[in-house]
């Protein structure tokens, strides 16, 4: 094998462990609330420093290899959706810790009304995640395709919730239960985005696969 | 419009099929570059276009090369004429070994272009200048040629060529005897004298095809492969051939 390619392979797997460490902050960080379990909170952080560093040293070997190698075609294609791909799961990372940070808050007190729409946008989004990332090891542009067509089944939920929590407000007397309410919020927009850097990524590997720009259709 | 337009194109040497049905349009004023390994066929095309394989014993054609409409391959083409049309560089720069001045005027005086002592200094001057090297050189006009650097002897070819006016320019690998410096800077006059002259250059260097060429034909084992904008080639190629010969893969 070419000292190049054992390098492109050195930077699939650095992807792959990192997306590794995301999901992990994913699931940690809504099993926390939706589990109450605030020791779930040391998973997130812990893998938090781990997916920053990884970031760093992803993005400096996308650069030698560009600036090393003069890249084109198919691995110029993989160079520049690892790099895209390598800043999504860093923001992904980003907002388990939001979702970590306010769930760590609200589990300190009862549940305002039982989590329903929630969780099956954490479900619908885990798998985006996972789907994403297999697409991405496996080349595989119909699994990715198939990703994008569920950014607006969590959008629907997003809303939702956010219909549903408005209710709330409307009828909380109190600052604190505005303030639980306005941290649900938060959350449930923070695994919305979750699922935006799922379709990011979804949309990286079709052009990795195709070298065809699936992004902004209507512009 | 097409400047150069190669139909069902063949040429073999003796018994060697050497290009096979080859099918492309070449565009006016643009840089065309031509890739491949090594026996491709590239530099056989490129010396189809203005004919200089007929010197080579057993070399014979069938199919069209049309220039401006007009297939080369006719009978009638004055082969002259086609030549003095279709100027040609070479791999390695080779100046005659005579002064500046009588290497530009040569290709005036043997084609009886111009006898005028001022009309040839007058081209000799314009055709230094297209290749940027009459600010250097305008006081040592009458110093051998062999004198130059090979950058500057390079230049001087390309100038050897412009002064007889053709329209389409053949460079074969023109940059591989020259350092980074140098190519960088036959690069740069390339794409200047692109909005003159049609320019097909053969290369072995990819990235010098990805920097200034428009178009890139890419071929192999005797055959077109893939001919395509040359951004498109390399950074998305249809065939998988082109895709793992411009990665490195095979070559």
């Amino acid at each position: 094998m070419r000292h190049f390619d054992v390098e492109m392979n050195d930077l699939q797997n650095r992807l792959l462990d990192m997306a590794g460490l995301v999901q992990a902050m994913i699931k940690a960080a809504t099993q926390e609330l939706v589990a109450r379990d605030p020791k779930q909170a040391d998973t997130v952080f812990c893998f938090e420093k781990k997916v920053n560093i990884q970031e760093i040293v992803i993005d400096d070997k996308c650069l030698k290899l560009i600036a090393l190698n003069q890249p084109v075609g198919a691995d110029l294609r993989f160079i520049t959706s690892a790099m895209r791909i390598n800043s999504d799961l860093e923001r992904m990372g980003d907002e388990a810790v939001n979702i970590s940070r306010k769930a760590f808050d609200l589990i300190k007190h009862s549940e305002l009304n039982p989590l329903v729409d929630i969780p099956k946008m954490i479900e619908v989004v885990q798998n985006m995640v996972m789907d994403c990332i297999r697409a991405f090891n496996t080349n595989d542009s119909e699994l990715a395709l198939s990703v994008l067509a569920k950014d607006d089944e969590v959008n629907n939920l997003k809303n939702r919730v956010f219909d549903d929590l408005k209710i709330l407000m409307v009828k909380a007397s109190d600052m604190e239960t505005i303030q639980r309410v306005v941290d649900l919020m938060f959350i449930a927009k923070s695994i919305e985005r979750l699922g935006d850097h799922a379709t990011n990524i979804s949309e990286d590997v079709i052009f990795m696969v195709h070298g065809k720009d699936v992004r902004h259709p209507r512009t | 419009m097409s400047k150069i337009s190669v139909k069902n194109f063949n040429l073999y040497y003796t018994n060697f099929h050497a290009l096979k049905n080859i099918n492309i349009n070449i565009k006016e004023k643009r840089i065309t570059a031509m890739i491949g390994p090594s026996g491709c066929g590239k530099s056989t095309l490129l010396r189809s276009i203005n004919r200089i394989n007929d010197t080579i014993e057993g070399a014979h054609t069938s199919g069209e090369i049309n220039i401006s409409g007009k297939n080369i391959y006719d009978t009638e083409m004055d082969v002259d004429v086609l030549r003095r049309n279709v100027g040609m560089v070479f791999q390695r720069p080779n100046p005659f070994p005579i002064s500046i001045y009588e290497n530009v005027a040569f290709g005036l005086k043997v084609n009886r272009i111009a006898s005028n002592k001022s009309v040839i200094d007058e081209t000799v001057e314009k055709s230094l200048k297209a290749v940027l090297l009459w600010d250097d050189i305008k006081d040592k006009l009458r110093k051998s040629a062999l004198d130059l650097t090979l950058e500057r002897q390079q230049r001087l070819c390309i100038a050897r060529v412009i002064a007889v006016a053709p329209y389409i320019i053949l460079l074969d690998e023109p940059c591989s005897s020259l350092d980074p410096v140098a190519t960088r800077r036959i690069e740069e006059l390339m794409i200047q004298l692109k909005d003159e002259y049609t320019i097909v250059m053969v290369t072995h260097n990819m990235q010098q095809a990805a920097r200034i060429s428009y178009d890139t034909a890419f071929m192999l084992l005797g055959e077109l492969i893939e001919f395509e904008k040359t951004e498109k080639i390399f950074t998305n190629p249809s065939r998988k051939e082109t895709e793992d010969y411009v990665t490195g893969r095979f070559g």
